[in-house]
C-alpha cells in the first residue's frame, strides 16, 4: 500500500512532500463539503469549471510531458461531444444506458485520434506542423457541422442542426436503488468532482513511472530517447491518444451538463483555450494545470458576465504576457517557488 | 574471430554527391576498432548508416549475422547496439541521476535501478552532480554522462562518434582508460575519431576513410607507419 501510494510521487510532479499532500487533502476536503453550504446554482456553476479540466491535463501530458503540441483538441471534444449525442437520442438512452454512450463517445474521440495520429506521427509530421494539422482538423470539423443545417444532416434520430447545435440528449443517469440518480447540479459536481480526482492521480503514476520518464526523455531528446532503445512514435501515439481521450471526456460532460453541443465548441476560439489554460499554468506540471486551468476559467466567467469580448482579449493578453515574461507558466513558477522556500525553512541553520 | 557488425557495399548518395561508396567494413567481436579520415571523408555518414539514422541508397548492414539494413535504431539498439552521438545528447533539463535511470529502466526491474544507478555515478566520477540537471555539467562531464547511458544498456557493441570532442586532454585520457576497461571486459567498441593520440592510445584495427571510400585497413602501427595515409590525412590536420 506505502509502495503503491509512493509511486504517486516522482521527478515528474513538482509536489511530492507531505507539505504537499496535506495542502492536498485540505482543497479536497473543501471540494467535498462545499455543496452543503453553496447555492445550488454556483455548485452547478463550479462542476461547469471542472468539466473543461479533463481536457487541460490532456494537453499537459501530451504538450507539457511528451513535447508534441496539439492545437487541436476541441476537435476530439466535438467528436465525442457530438457522439454522445448522438448516442444517446438514438438509444434513447437513461439509468446506465448514459454511462455507455459516455464511454461509446470517449472511445470514438480516442480512435480518432489513433487514426489522424497515426498518419502524422508515422508520417514524421513534427514541431508546429503537428499544430497546423489538428488546428486545421478542428476547423474542418467545425466548418462541416456549421453547414449541417438541413433535415437530410441527421444521423438515425439526431439532426445535427448546423450552426444552432444539437440538443435534447438526456443528462448522464446513475442508476440508483429507487430511481436512476440525474447528474445534475449538486450530483454532477459530485461525480465530476471524483472522476477527476481518479484522472489526476490516475495521471501522476503514470507520468511518475516508467511510461512517463520514457515522455520527458522524447520531449528533451528524441533521437537520445531512441537510441536508448525506446519506439519513439509509439510512445507519442500512445500520449496523444490518451490526452485527446480526456479531451473527448470533457467533451461528454459539457455536453451532458448542458444536453447540448455546437460547432463553435470546436472553432477558433474554443480551440485557443486550451493552449492559454495550459501555458498559463505550466504545462510541464498536472497539478499546475489543474489549479492554472480552474483560476482561468473562473476569472473568464467572472469578466464574461460583464463583457464576453473583453474576456476574450483578457485571455489574449494572458497567453501574449505568458510567452513573454513566464515561458514555464505562472503555476510551475509559483509551486517552485514554495518548493524553494520549503527546502530553506526544513534545511533550518547549520550545525 | 568473426564479425559482430558488417557492412557489405554501403553506398549513400545525397543529390549527386556519393558521401559514401561501396564501403566494405567488418567489426571483428572484442576489439577496439577505429574509423577515421579528413574532413568530409565520409565517417559521420558512415556511422549513422550504421545506427540507421539513415538509410543506405544500396548495400547491406549485418549485425550479429542478422540483416538490420532496414532496421529502425532503437531496433538495432534492442539487438545490442548502443551509441554516443557526436554532440553530447543528454536530457538537458532531467538530473544526472533520471538521466541515467532512462537509460536502466528498460533493461532492470525497479528495485534493481538504484544500485546500478550508484555504480555508474561512480565509475563516471559524477556522483556529487546527481542531483543537478544534464545541462549543467561541464561538456566533458556531459559526453561522460552520455557514455554511460550508453554503458547502462550494457551492449555487444558500443558505438562512439568523437568521444573526447571538447574534452581536456587528461578528460581525453581517462576516456581512453575507460574504453579499454570496456574492451578488457568483453565489449566490442567502434570508435570515430580526429584525435591521433587518442587513436594511438585506444586502436587495435583502424579502417580510414577518404572521400567517402575505405583507404586503408590495418594494424594502428602499420596505419601510422603508411606513406599513403599520412599523406592525405596527418598531412593534411593538425595532430597533436
Amino acid at each position: 500500500m506505502r509502495d503503491r501510494l509512493q509511486a504517486l510521487n516522482g521527478p515528474q510532479t513538482l509536489g511530492n512532500g507531505r507539505a504537499f499532500w496535506i495542502s492536498f487533502a485540505v482543497v479536497l476536503a473543501g471540494a467535498l463539503i462545499y455543496p452543503a453550504w453553496a447555492d445550488p446554482y454556483d455548485v452547478g456553476n463550479s462542476a461547469y469549471f471542472l468539466i473543461w479540466i479533463f481536457m487541460a491535463l490532456g494537453l499537459s501530458l501530451m504538450w507539457g510531458y511528451t513535447g508534441i503540441l496539439s492545437f487541436g483538441q476541441t476537435a476530439f471534444f466535438g467528436i465525442a461531444g457530438y457522439g454522445y449525442g448522438v448516442i444517446a437520442i438514438n438509444i434513447g438512452a437513461s439509468g446506465g444506458l448514459t454511462f455507455v454512450a459516455l464511454l461509446c463517445a470517449v472511445s470514438l474521440a480516442a480512435v480518432s485520434a489513433a487514426v489522424l495520429g497515426y498518419f502524422m506521427i508515422y508520417g514524421r509530421v513534427g514541431g508546429v506542423f503537428f499544430g497546423i494539422v489538428t488546428f486545421a482538423t478542428t476547423l474542418a470539423l467545425a466548418a462541416f457541422l456549421h453547414q449541417t443545417a438541413g433535415p437530410e444532416w441527421a444521423i438515425g434520430k439526431a439532426r445535427l442542426n448546423g450552426f444552432n447545435g444539437m440538443g435534447g440528449m438526456s443528462p448522464l443517469e446513475l442508476p440508483w436503488f429507487g430511481g436512476p440518480i440525474y447528474l445534475e447540479d449538486t450530483a454532477l459536481y459530485y461525480f465530476v468532482l471524483l472522476l477527476l480526482l481518479a484522472v489526476y492521480l490516475g495521471l501522476r503514476l503514470l507520468v511518475n513511472g516508467r511510461f512517463g520518464n520514457v515522455l520527458v526523455a522524447i520531449r528533451e531528446d528524441p533521437l537520445r530517447a531512441e537510441l536508448l532503445g525506446y519506439d519513439v512514435r509509439k510512445f507519442q501515439l500512445a500520449a496523444f491518444v490518451i490526452g485527446s481521450a480526456l479531451a473527448g471526456l470533457s467533451g461528454v460532460l459539457y455536453t451532458a451538463w448542458g444536453q447540448f453541443i455546437t460547432p463553435a465548441s470546436m472553432g477558433l476560439p474554443a480551440a485557443a483555450m486550451p493552449i492559454i489554460w495550459v501555458a498559463f499554468s505550466g504545462r510541464s506540471d498536472l497539478t499546475a494545470t489543474l489549479v492554472g486551468t480552474f483560476t482561468l476559467l473562473l476569472a473568464f466567467q467572472t469578466i464574461t458576465i460583464y463583457s464576453q469580448q473583453y474576456a476574450l482579449i483578457l485571455m489574449g493578453a494572458v497567453l501574449l504576457a505568458t510567452v513573454l515574461f513566464m515561458p514555464t507558466g505562472l503555476m510551475v513558477e509559483i509551486g517552485r517557488l514554495i518548493r524553494r522556500l520549503h527546502a530553506r525553512a526544513t534545511a533550518g541553520p547549520a550545525p | 574471430m568473426t564479425a559482430i557488425l558488417e557492412a557489405r557495399g554501403l553506398h549513400k548518395r545525397f543529390g549527386g554527391l556519393a558521401a559514401v561508396a561501396d564501403v566494405d567494413l567488418a567489426i571483428e567481436d572484442g576489439e577496439i576498432h577505429c574509423l577515421i579520415g579528413p574532413n568530409g571523408a565520409g565517417k559521420s555518414t558512415l556511422f549513422k548508416l550504421l545506427l540507421g539514422t539513415y538509410d543506405p541508397s544500396a548495400g547491406r548492414v549485418m549485425f550479429q549475422g542478422v540483416d538490420v539494413t532496414r532496421q529502425k535504431p532503437f531496433e538495432r539498439v534492442l539487438h545490442g547496439m548502443s551509441i554516443k552521438m557526436q554532440v553530447p545528447s543528454v536530457f538537458r533539463d532531467l538530473p544526472v541521476s533520471q538521466n541515467l535511470v532512462i537509460a536502466l529502466q528498460r533493461r532492470l526491474p525497479r528495485t534493481g535501478i538504484e544500485a546500478e544507478m550508484r555504480r555508474l555515478l561512480a565509475l563516471l566520477e559524477l556522483e556529487e552532480q546527481a542531483g543537478k540537471p544534464a545541462g549543467e555539467l561541464s561538456h566533458g562531464q556531459q559526453q561522460w554522462l552520455e557514455i554511460g547511458m550508453a554503458l547502462a544498456l550494457q551492449p555487444r557493441l558500443l558505438l562512439l562518434d568523437e568521444p573526447t570532442a571538447g574534452m581536456s586532454t587528461d578528460e581525453t585520457f581517462r576516456t581512453g582508460e575507460l574504453i579499454q576497461r570496456l574492451n578488457a571486459s568483453g565489449m566490442t567498441i567502434l570508435v570515430v575519431e580526429h584525435d591521433m593520440a587518442f587513436i594511438r592510445q585506444i586502436a587495435q584495427r583502424v579502417t580510414v576513410l577518404h572521400l567517402g571510400r575505405v583507404f586503408a585497413q590495418d594494424s594502428i602501427d602499420r596505419i601510422i607507419a603508411d606513406p599513403r595515409v599520412a599523406e592525405i590525412y596527418l598531412g593534411k590536420t593538425d595532430v597533436d
